[in-house]
């Protein structure tokens, strides 16, 4: 009987990552169509689904532990693909399609919060019957793309609460158990947590930079593609940093994998290809935490590549692929900063004294286009330790011929009463108004406010997210302790940390600065408060 | 006695403490707490009255002023010796008005009858000449330095008043006072304490270091991170180089950042400032209120391509305005920042002020 149970568990987890049933029943068909041609036709396509979920329909009723916990894991799976996958695929890998579009943007694989196995399963069936009545309607339709904005049109109203992305749960042993076990399935190494952490943070991930994660991986490795690989050790050594620049270097690995890509015998373009970036992303997300641009972009490569037409040769679909990706930097990235930067020259006036803080790539492009427009102005670059990134923005507009001045964050008071603006850079615009970058831009923003300084807020509505999020604590991410030990005069007073329990170290990375700070938000749609952020997501979803 | 001798001995004294006070400030030479140059102050204004040729209390007013401006002048921004200074001039002239037989409130308060009628204390200019004032002067200064030397005692004994257990405690920098506070609290009671480093210096990982030697839970954070970990915070204690007049404070750099992100956050902002930091100086004057050291902690010689280019500040105190402080507690109890300046009328005489 065990035997028995675990073959199933074997062969639904097979279902699940190829996305295509290996079932004895089904092997005559296949085979039967290799013969006739080099796809299977639709009606091929959509028989073998129903006999797949006959099938899964019997073995539910077994009602097996195994099959239940399996069951879940794969749920986690396909919900971080699924958000605009056709929901014909997801429920023939019994799992239904998560409901909303605008799904949670970690991409790491959600994980459900504990329900009743009974209460699960209810749900699944009656998701399950709503989307085959849905489906059999619409027989005639151009079948992937109507059953999607169906499903969008009627779960915008209403949408369920998000899962809990598993990068916040650290505490919860649980979570890290499943964690471990799909990362084991996709042979991705486990990155280990370093050091002691602060109690006030022991739901979070602390790695150090000493141990990459590619330090436990076979060279060459076979599961992840090389660029992977190389975009990984960038990410986690701190060498590729910045949003603008980490959504960039993923999409152009994304690039050379869809390059490299070659679709198997036997299985669709749509679907494999998207299976073949679940571990890439794990490996990512194992790197170093993706963020809220890297998640947005990872969506929209999944509804792109899931979106190709089935009888699409291999050839046409990748170009096609490679033209969206292009599409998406071109339009959302470089063409929103010429916007951006365009608004905010009328923001900058002659002999203005404009204070900027750490090294934002759309605040410096913004600085040297006004530059370039012959606007008088002069800069106060304010920088922070441990990661002293406005020594690099200091580096890029001196270059150019921009006086500046420059001190650290704690002198901030100090040059306050000579400034007129500050101009902040963001790397994420949460959904109540909370502006999420990095550590220490809410210090400016209250000290800029008591001064009475103006604050504006630069970002691209590609960086939006529908996450909440009052404080820093909830979710953040926690960089390498050691980077806080200094050596001065010779003495290096925090060098034997680790040796004194109660004595730890927090290096935060990114706090969340409230709306009231914040005087104007310049995206590419126009001059926002900060308050308008949730009405651009909807309007952004109504139009996708 | 051998007069001559004494005398160079004296002024070699004074010429060695001068050199230490240029040498200290700039932060080559051994920093030094506050209280040190306090001690080291007032013992060498007890040799200058003990050894020094004088007559009269007017005469020795004028040697100390003297030496008084000179010693100021080495390092304007180490106020405590001025404040010991006036300190002992009071002393001074309180022991004077005794020996004269008159009383003391009479003579020091300037109320606007005195001023009317008789035209104010320029009348007096201490001019006779009492045996026992000089026994009865450096009576006087060795209580003042019994005193000093208990100050940190004392506001440590007020600890358990202020902290109660599973509380978080914010720190900036690094203070002896705050130090001895926060361990004799933790022999009884447990919390936990977040200590802002304060770049460039780093001072706040020393006494990091010191305060879980002494088993307290502590936690650095960057300078960066303060507005961030605020919300978790139950109270800021800091300490100061000085007290200024009006209650407020000359505080490291980054005090008035944390003081602000308090105030957003409610938290109650309490200072341990023994009274010698008390000054009778205000915040207007703009160009001595700031001091500066070498910006190459800032920004050092390796970025030398962009170095000449660039202005960089490295500015070493901060104003921390009283609007944004709760409480002081020193080694005479605890008072709110509006009551500061009548402590200083008790502590210094007004034509003192200027010295």
């Amino acid at each position: 009987m065990l035997l028995q149970q675990q073959r199933k568990r074997s062969r639904i987890v097979k279902m699940a990552d190829s996305g295509v049933t290996d079932g004895n029943e089904k092997k005559g068909d296949i085979e039967r169509a290799k013969n006739e041609g080099k796809e299977l036709t639709k009606e091929e396509k959509q028989r073998l689904r129903k006999e797949k979920k006959q099938q899964k329909k019997s073995k539910e009723k077994k009602d097996d532990k195994a099959i239940q916990e399996s069951g879940k894991e794969t749920k986690g799976d396909s919900s971080a693909v699924s958000a605009p996958q056709p929901s014909t695929q997801s429920t023939a890998q019994k799992v239904p399609a998560p409901v909303s579009v605008p799904a949670p943007e970690a991409p790491t694989p959600a994980e459900k919060p504990p329900k009743s196995k009974a209460e699960l399963k209810a749900e699944r069936r009656a998701r399950q019957e709503a989307e085959r009545a849905s489906k059999q309607s619409k027989k005639g339709d151009p079948g992937p793309q109507g059953a999607v904005s169906k499903s969008k049109a009627a779960t915008n109203e209403l949408q369920p609460v998000k899962r809990l992305p598993e990068h916040i749960q650290v505490d919860n042993p649980d979570v890290l158990k499943k964690l471990a076990k799909k990362l084991e399935r996709q042979q991705i190494p486990l990155r280990l947590d370093y050091g002691y952490k602060v109690s006030l943070f022991s739901h979070l991930h602390q790695y150090s930079r000493k141990a990459p994660l590619t330090q436990q991986l076979s060279i060459p490795s076979t599961v992840i593609h090389p660029a992977i690989v190389r975009l990984g050790l960038q990410y986690s050594q701190g060498i590729v940093a910045g949003s603008n620049a980490r959504s960039i270097a993923l999409l152009h690995a994304f690039k050379q994998v869809i390059r490299d890509y070659t679709t198997p015998p036997n299985e669709e373009l749509s679907r494999d290809l998207v299976n073949r970036l679940k571990p890439y992303i794990s490996f990512l997300n194992q790197c170093r935490p993706l963020s809220a641009s890297m998640g947005n972009a990872i969506k929209y490569v999944k509804k792109e590549i899931s979106n190709i037409p089935s009888q699409c040769k291999e050839e046409e679909a990748k170009r096609k692929l490679l033209f969206c990706i292009e599409w998406y930097i071109k339009e959302k990235i470089i063409l929103a900063a010429k916007a951006i930067a365009e608004s905010s020259i009328e923001k900058i006036s002659d002999g203005d004294v404009i204070l900027i803080y750490g090294c934002s790539s759309l605040v410096n492009h913004i600085l040297c286009e006004a530059l370039e427009k012959n606007r008088k102005f002069r800069v106060i670059v304010v920088d922070s330790r441990p990661r002293l990134e406005g020594r690099e923005a200091l580096r890029r507009l001196v270059q150019r011929g921009i006086s500046c001045t420059y001190v650290l964050i704690s002198a901030v008071s100090y040059i306050l009463p000579e400034v007129s603006k500050v101009f902040l850079g963001a790397h994420a615009l949460l959904a109540n108004g909370y502006v999420m970058s990095r550590v220490g831009t809410s210090q400016i923003a209250l000290v800029a406010k008591a001064f009475n300084v103006p604050v504006l807020v630069c970002c691209e509505t590609y960086k939006f997210c529908e996450r909440v999020q009052t404080d820093s604590f909830v979710s953040n991410e926690l960089d390498d302790p050691d980077d806080l030990i200094v050596t001065r005069n010779g003495q290096t007073h925090l060098e034997h940390w680790q040796q004194e329990p109660p004595l730890g170290l927090l290096n935060l990375v990114y706090d969340v600065t409230p709306p009231d700070f914040v005087d104007l938000v310049i995206t590419e749609l126009g001059m926002i408060p900060c308050t308008s952020v949730p009405v651009v997501l909807r309007v952004k979803n109504v139009d996708q | 006695m051998p007069g001559p001798d004494k005398e160079t001995d004296l002024t070699e004294r004074v010429e060695a403490f001068l050199s230490d006070l240029k040498r200290g400030g700039s932060g080559a030479g051994p920093l030094r707490g506050s209280a040190e140059t306090a001690r080291e102050t007032t013992a060498l204004l007890r040799k200058i009255t003990a050894q020094a040729r004088w007559s009269s209390a007017g005469d020795l007013m004028e040697i100390i002023r003297k030496e008084g401006r000179r010693m100021t002048a080495a390092q304007p921004s180490e106020t405590t010796v001025g404040n010991m200074i006036r300190r002992v001039l009071k002393i001074i002239r309180e022991e004077y008005a005794r020996s004269r037989g008159s009383s003391e409130e009479a003579d020091q308060q300037e109320s606007l009858h005195k001023l009317l009628t008789s035209g104010g204390l320029s009348e007096e200019n201490f001019r006779q000449h009492f045996a026992p004032l000089k026994a009865n002067v450096i009576e006087a200064i060795n209580e003042l330095l019994t005193e000093l030397e208990g100050t940190t005692d004392n506001i440590s004994m007020q600890a358990l008043e202020h902290i109660h257990s599973n509380e978080v405690i914010m720190t900036i920098g690094r203070s002896r006072t705050v130090e001895a506070f926060l361990r004799d609290a933790a022999r009884k009671r447990k919390f936990h304490v977040i200590v802002a480093e304060c770049a460039p210096f780093c001072q706040g990982h020393e006494m990091a270091t010191n305060l879980s030697k002494a088993g307290i839970e502590t936690t650095v954070i960057a300078d960066a991170a303060i507005f961030a970990v605020m919300s978790r915070v139950n109270k800021v204690i800091i300490g100061t180089q000085t007290v200024l007049a009006n209650g407020g404070l000359r505080a490291v750099n980054g005090t008035h950042t944390l003081a602000l992100a308090a105030k957003h956050h409610s938290t109650p902002l309490i200072v341990c400032a023994p009274m010698f930091k008390l000054s009778p100086q205000f915040p207007n004057e703009e160009d001595t209120f700031h001091k500066f050291v070498s910006p190459h902690e800032v920004l050092p010689f390796t970025e030398g391509e962009i170095l000449s280019k660039v202005n960089v500040h490295c500015p070493v105190f901060d104003y921390v305005p009283p609007e944004l402080i709760t409480l002081f507690i020193s080694n005479i109890g605890g008072h709110a920042p509006s009551y500061i300046y009548r402590l200083m009328s008790e502590l210094y005489h007004p034509e003192d002020h200027e010295l």
